[in-house]
């Protein structure tokens, strides 16, 4: 049961702190407690389907197919987080130049829902896939019964969801003014942290070079085993020992995110015109 | 072409390329633990490690000191690509069965 519960924590923590930071970077957005429910339960009932379809995903490009298909999950978010940063970018300029302007862009704000509902199902197909697959595989298992089961996803699950949720009261005690700032910055370093995932299955997979392999080691001082080392890597996508192409695509990521965020800026939507 | 030349050919084309392939290293999986635990590998350079998961539930082998990941299905091998490593261990786990799939890469 108890390891039930930690598997399903730390799965849901993953998808949780993603879910936190879009609710807070969309508050006050009409329809988005319908799009981002929609985009949990999308997830949900595509976890289902993958992890039934697993050993064909599996065999699929001479066995590297997982592989194959996370980086490709992860490299859509990752566009559609940077699309959104640079987007907002545009938008809140608009937005300081003419505070009237409020309703309307706010309004215009549910524009990014539909692409903020793809990124919510995507992350919880990944990391609800896995879920699926424990929890399916504990149950052939034999050894721990059926309510064993549930009951330590359940705890597992609910640990999840309240850390998301104290992530994002946290987030809403932020001062307006660097509302904006910080959510932008994280859904910054979500993406960049997920591009390096990408570079490391594409080297997992001996598509790419790792180049240095690994390029530093911080293990001993802070372990991705351990709670910090854990939330740091969902979050900013900490690793104690990347390679260097993980790092390449981390940092060319973030620095064409904030180069996309700056152009967007010095150009503003023309007021009054819809985006 | 005649038959025997492209056989020629095709034989010297095979056998470079398993020349070029990277030495696999197998590990089986079997009521949740990994035979052999302790998986010798040459450091410096790229490794082939092939996965047999001979259990019918799935398992996902895990890393951090290797930054590797994989699902691994009940019943089906996964070929997973390492290093090239340092010299040293690289302890891996099966983070579905913990509690009793333990393992460790040593490079040398
Ligand atoms: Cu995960």
């Amino acid at each position: 049961m108890i390891s039930a519960a930690i598997i399903v924590f730390r799965e849901t923590l993953e998808a949780a702190l993603i879910l936190g930071i879009i609710a807070a970077a969309t508050v006050g957005v009409t329809g988005r407690a319908r799009w981002l429910t929609a985009g949990v339960l999308a997830g949900i009932a595509g976890s289902l389907v993958v992890a039934s379809l697993t050993e064909q995903i599996a065999n699929l490009a001479e066995g590297m197919g997982q592989e194959l298909f996370n980086a490709l999950v992860l490299g859509v978010v990752v566009l559609m987080l940077a699309w959104h940063n640079i987007w907002m970018a545009r938008h809140g300029a608009t937005l300081a130049r003419d505070a009237r302007q409020l309703g309307r862009d706010v309004q215009a704000g549910a524009k990014a829902l539909p692409i903020l509902f793809v990124v919510i199902a995507l992350a919880v197909l990944r990391e609800g896939s896995e879920t699926a697959l424990f929890l399916y595989g504990m149950s052939l298992g034999g050894q721990h019964d059926a309510w064993a089961i549930v009951n330590g996803a359940g705890m597992g699950l609910a640990a999840g969801a309240a850390a998301g949720l104290a992530l994002y009261l946290g987030f809403l005690r932020i001062p307006t003014r660097w509302f904006f700032v910080v959510t932008s910055g994280l859904i910054l370093f979500l993406a960049a942290a997920m591009a390096s995932q990408v570079a490391n299955l594409l080297i997992q997979s001996d598509l790419l070079p790792s180049l240095a392999a690994p390029l530093w080691d911080t293990s001993g001082l802070l372990s991705n085993d351990s709670a910090v080392g854990l939330l740091l890597q969902t979050l900013v996508g900490y690793d104690a020992n990347p390679a260097g192409m993980q790092v390449i695509f981390y940092v060319a990521t973030a620095a064409l995110i904030l180069l996309g965020m700056r152009l967007a800026r010095q150009k503003p939507a023309p007021v009054g015109s819809p985006h | 072409m005649s038959v025997f030349k492209a056989s020629v050919f095709f034989a010297a084309l095979v056998s470079s390329v398993a020349v070029a392939a990277p030495p696999e290293v197998h590990v089986v999986i079997k009521d949740h633990r990994f035979t052999p635990s302790e998986v010798k590998v040459p450091a410096g350079q790229k490794i082939r490690l092939i996965v047999d998961n001979q259990d019918a539930t799935p398992e996902e082998f895990e890393s951090h000191e290797l930054n590797r990941e994989k699902v691994i299905a009940g019943k089906s091998k996964a070929t997973i690509y390492i290093g090239p490593l340092e010299p040293g261990r690289y302890p891996f786990f099966g983070e579905f069965n913990e509690a009793t799939a333990q393992g460790v890469v040593v490079a040398e």
